[in-house]
């Protein structure tokens, strides 16, 4: 079977991309790859992520549209499901964590299949674990970032290191968050790529930013365990960053950071116009974020049209002749 | 009506597989049995649509407009400062595939546009070409595509295999709601004048006529006649049900499938027996003679003007509360749409059951009550005579209608009701009831014979369960609180579990009712004979 290959396209341009910061950092262009566009990119990801949640916002939300997954609130002896069906903004905070923490509507996940003369279903966990261990070890990963852009290091990311660093695997210690962000975007990749249903209406788009993700994690463990970056002077670079006294280490700290940088700029600038957007969609959308209370709570929308309707008068006047006959009560005799 | 294949051979011939083409260049095809019939004229014309001639799916050139690109950039700009939703839905989807099979109309075509995530996308590319950033400078590679008079064919064609239920909402990780996505895209549609039939005809009686069929006053209270006779006959209780009765303390109002067609007479019939033992003070409406609304199906302000009707209705008739029947999308614009679009209904009292008491504050605003949450609280207080033997010839199972299921949570009150009122009650497996209930296969204007080959296929999930419970527990009969669902069934049973007949639940209900002054009971409902009797005249 002959398969949608628009992956390839998105793994190429992530291959140019960083053959193109790695020659750049090589003829001199350090200050263009490890200052100006990390400024440009973090500058486009603030303007971007605002303007497109103000923009969600500037619609309005003229209808609840909750998708209910479980009893309605109804009589005192009739159990309300509280959390899939909520009536109250608790019920909705916590539906809301237990989506955002635990990606609970995931978690739901069946396979269909059709067996013989049968619809058989079977819960599928494979997606919600990736979508889990992908998330969690690129929030650890971010986090123990951090030390490069503080200083004094916190005491979280501190402790987040040495309980990440546990298995102490070689010098200096294998971060299991890099092994298993590595690992689960492949997961994603391969489900992708191989399952026909996935990659029947996966676009570049989708195969770009798992690209990009596996280059930046891929470009840190190499540096850290194999070309042995000095740390001492990305520290420099990025305090120097961070504190907006940027500049240039003396002696340089090797391409492969700035092939590293690069990509992490182009990552944090293409969020807002990419779907990884859901990051802040989530919070927004209308059929979970909202009580089901319709029933109980007059809400308003603010474009409420007036239409033409049908009156009972108009109607009367057509049929009046044939409610009388049927002995209908009528309003003009 | 196109051919449709012998059951074990339309099940075994289903292939989920995609196609290896991108779906952007496969052209979608106009199959018989997969279309439905564009609006008639007059139709259109008396909800004020553009009313495009007469036209085929078909046909190679559609009647569009000259500046259509136009109307539909302007209408989509429009609905996307309208509605987050919209908004929303259109940007964050992440493609997980996680809703991908979870589309009873992909599951029985196999067409993987019939996939919601797919579906959204043929909407989600026009929009990420003319309204996004990445897609205005990059195009395909942003997943963009123009806007072309294919596009438009494919629109109508998925669009309108989509029966905005809601079923892939419940596993999408952002809730996003592809029915959502259809609304939009249909109403989009609709600008261009490219309605179907079977949605504008119910329309336009409804909105001239007060129901889908356009029965006539006159009519209704024949039938409404007819229908007492024959609960005299197995009763021996005549029941006079009054109609546009000022100062009732109810307005009772249901879908005009109801009281058309059987077995939805026998529902009606269930109705008005119940009243009749309790002795409510209720009255029916001509004028408000529709409890379903396929505005919903149209536009937002179709569905406006047609619910419009039960608060104009109820305050006129100074009625205290409004009761409604088993109905699915009825509920769904009762529930999410009505308040706000036609209240306050200050005008009248928070619900509260004249029976029992009760007082309905879950429905304080809105002031209008499912009948089977009133009938839930009845039996619960111990207010109802029942004898559910006289069911016992049905071993019952209950279908989640999918609208009251996925847009309320109505899921606990129609099945107390059932088991009180029936001795054999059986579940569906899991994974197809409650809120992930299958669509009869029918919804949002859908039931008409011209897809039967569409219709049969969605309602494969359905069937599907229903045929297990028939073969593990013999269950033969399927409830439903839906007159969708009532006219839906019955040609989907007969094709994939003949066995099987439909019922709504308060024909249950009115089989076991002891009414006070009955006479004995030989048969149900439906004339059939009542178990015993059935029994003896074997010996
Ligand atoms: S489940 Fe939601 S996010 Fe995933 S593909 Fe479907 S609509 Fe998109
Ligand atoms: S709303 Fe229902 S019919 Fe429409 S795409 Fe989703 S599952 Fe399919």
């Amino acid at each position: 079977m002959s398969m949608n290959v628009s992956y390839l396209y998105s793994l190429l341009a992530v291959i140019v991309l960083g053959l193109i910061a790695y020659a750049g950092a090589a003829i001199g262009l350090e200050a263009l790859f490890g200052i100006v566009i990390p400024y440009l990119a973090v500058l486009v990801f603030f303007l971007g992520f605002i303007n497109k949640v103000l923009d969600w916002a500037k619609s309005p939300v003229p209808f609840r549209i909750t998708t209910t997954c479980g009893q309605q609130t109804s009589q005192d002896w009739i159990k309300q499901s509280k959390i899939d069906n909520p009536s109250t903004t608790t019920g909705v905070i916590i539906r809301m964590l237990l989506e955002i923490l635990l990606f609970r509507s995931l978690f739901r996940n069946t396979r269909v299949e059709i067996k013989g003369k049968t619809v058989a279903y079977k819960w599928v966990v494979w997606l919600w674990l990736f979508a889990i261990m992908f998330h969690y070890s690129f929030l650890v990963v971010v986090i123990r970032h951090l030390r490069f852009f503080v200083e004094p290091v916190p005491f979280f990311v501190s402790s987040l290191e040495a309980v990440d660093g546990m298995l102490q695997i070689g010098l200096p210690g294998l971060f299991l968050s890099g092994v298993v962000l590595v690992g689960a975007a492949t997961l994603l990749l391969l489900r992708r790529i191989l399952l026909p249903k996935m990659n029947y209406f996966s676009r570049p788009a989708d195969y770009f930013p798992l690209f990009l993700i596996i280059g930046i994690a891929l470009t840190g463990i190499l540096m850290r365990h194999f070309t042995k970056v000095d740390v001492v002077k990305v520290k420099e670079l990025t305090l120097g960053l961070a504190s907006f006294h940027p500049g240039i280490p003396e002696g340089g700290v090797g391409a492969l950071f700035y092939v590293h940088i690069f990509f992490v700029s182009l990552l944090v600038a293409y969020i807002p116009f990419s779907k990884i957007m859901h990051m802040g969609g989530v919070f927004l959308s209308p059929t979970r974020n909202l009580a089901n209370n319709n029933r109980m709570k007059r809400h308003i929308n603010p474009w409420n049209p007036s239409v033409k309707i049908h009156t009972y008068e108009e109607y009367e006047e057509h049929f009046r002749d044939k409610l009388k006959e049927a002995g209908i009560p009528v309003e003009k005799e | 009506m196109s051919e449709v294949p012998k059951p074990d051979e339309l099940i075994e011939n289903i292939d989920h597989t995609p196609p290896e083409e991108e779906w952007e260049k496969i052209e979608s095809p106009i199959t018989e049995g997969r279309f439905s019939y564009p609006a008639k004229g007059k139709n259109l014309e008396v909800m004020e649509f553009r009313a495009p001639g007469e036209w085929s799916p078909k046909d190679e050139e559609w009647p569009l407009p000259d500046n259509w690109q136009e109307i539909i950039h302007e209408g989509f700009k429009e609905r996307l400062e309208k509605y987050r939703s919209l908004k929303v839905f259109m940007d964050i989807c992440v493609r997980c595939g996680a809703c991908a099979d979870k589309c009873h109309y992909f599951i029985g075509t196999g067409d993987p546009k019939n996939m919601p995530v797919v579906r959204a996308e043929l909407l989600r590319s026009i929009y990420r070409k003319d309204f996004t950033t990445a897609g205005k400078i990059l195009g395909s590679i942003a997943g963009g595509r123009s806007l072309t008079k294919d596009t438009i064919k494919e629109w109508f064609s998925y669009f309108y295999q989509c029966s905005e239920c809601r079923r892939c909402s419940v596993f999408c990780p952002y809730g996003i709601d592809t029915a959502e996505v259809t609304m939009m895209g249909r109403e989009l549609l609709n600008l261009l004048g490219l309605n179907i039939n079977w949605i504008m005809e119910p329309v336009a009686n409804c909105f001239r006529t007060g129901n889908h069929l356009g029965i006539q006053p006159q009519a209704f209270k024949e039938i409404v006649d007819f229908l007492t006779d024959d609960i005299e006959e197995i009763t021996g209780i005549k029941i006079n049900p009054s109609f546009n009765r000022k100062g009732a303390e109810i307005l009772f109002i249901t879908p005009s499938g109801d009281y058309f067609a059987d077995p939805g007479t026998y529902t009606f019939m269930g109705y008005l027996m119940l009243f009749e033992a309790l002795g409510l003070d209720y009255t029916l409406s001509t004028y408000a003679s529709e409890g379903g609304n396929f505005g919903l199906f149209t536009s937002s302000d179709t569905m406006k003007k047609l619910n419009s009707k039960m608060y104009a209705e109820a305050r006129r008739l100074g009625v205290k509360w409004i009761l409604g029947g088993e109905c699915g999308h009825m509920w769904r614009v009762i529930n999410q749409y009505m308040d706000t679009m036609n209240g306050p209904a200050d005008f009248m009292e928070v619900p509260k059951s004249p029976i029992t008491g009760t007082v309905f504050n879950n429905a304080a605003s809105t002031k209008m009550v499912h009948i089977t949450e009133f009938t839930a609280d009845l039996i619960r207080h111990n207010k109802l005579k029942l004898d559910p033997s006289r069911n016992d010839s049905y071993k019952v199972t209950f279908h989640d209608s999918c609208n009251p299921s996925r847009a309320m949570g109505l899921l606990d009150e129609p099945r107390y009701v059932i088991q009180n009122v029936c001795n054999n009650f059986y579940e569906m497996p899991e994974n197809t009831i409650r809120e992930q209930t299958f669509c009869c296969g029918s919804g949002s204007g859908l039931n008409n014979e011209e897809v039967m080959d569409l219709r049969l296929r969605g309602g494969l999930p359905r069937a599907n369960a229903v045929k297990h419970v028939y073969e593990k527990y013999g269950v033969n009969m399927l409830a439903c609180i839906c007159a969708i669902d009532r006219a839906a069934f019955p040609p989907l049973m007969e094709y994939w579990v003949p066995e099987v007949g439909t019922t709504g639940v308060h024909e249950l209900v009115a089989n076991a009712l002891v009414m006070d002054g009955e006479i004995e009971r030989t048969t149900n409902l439906r004339f059939e004979p009542l178990k015993e009797e059935e029994d003896e005249s074997d010996e």
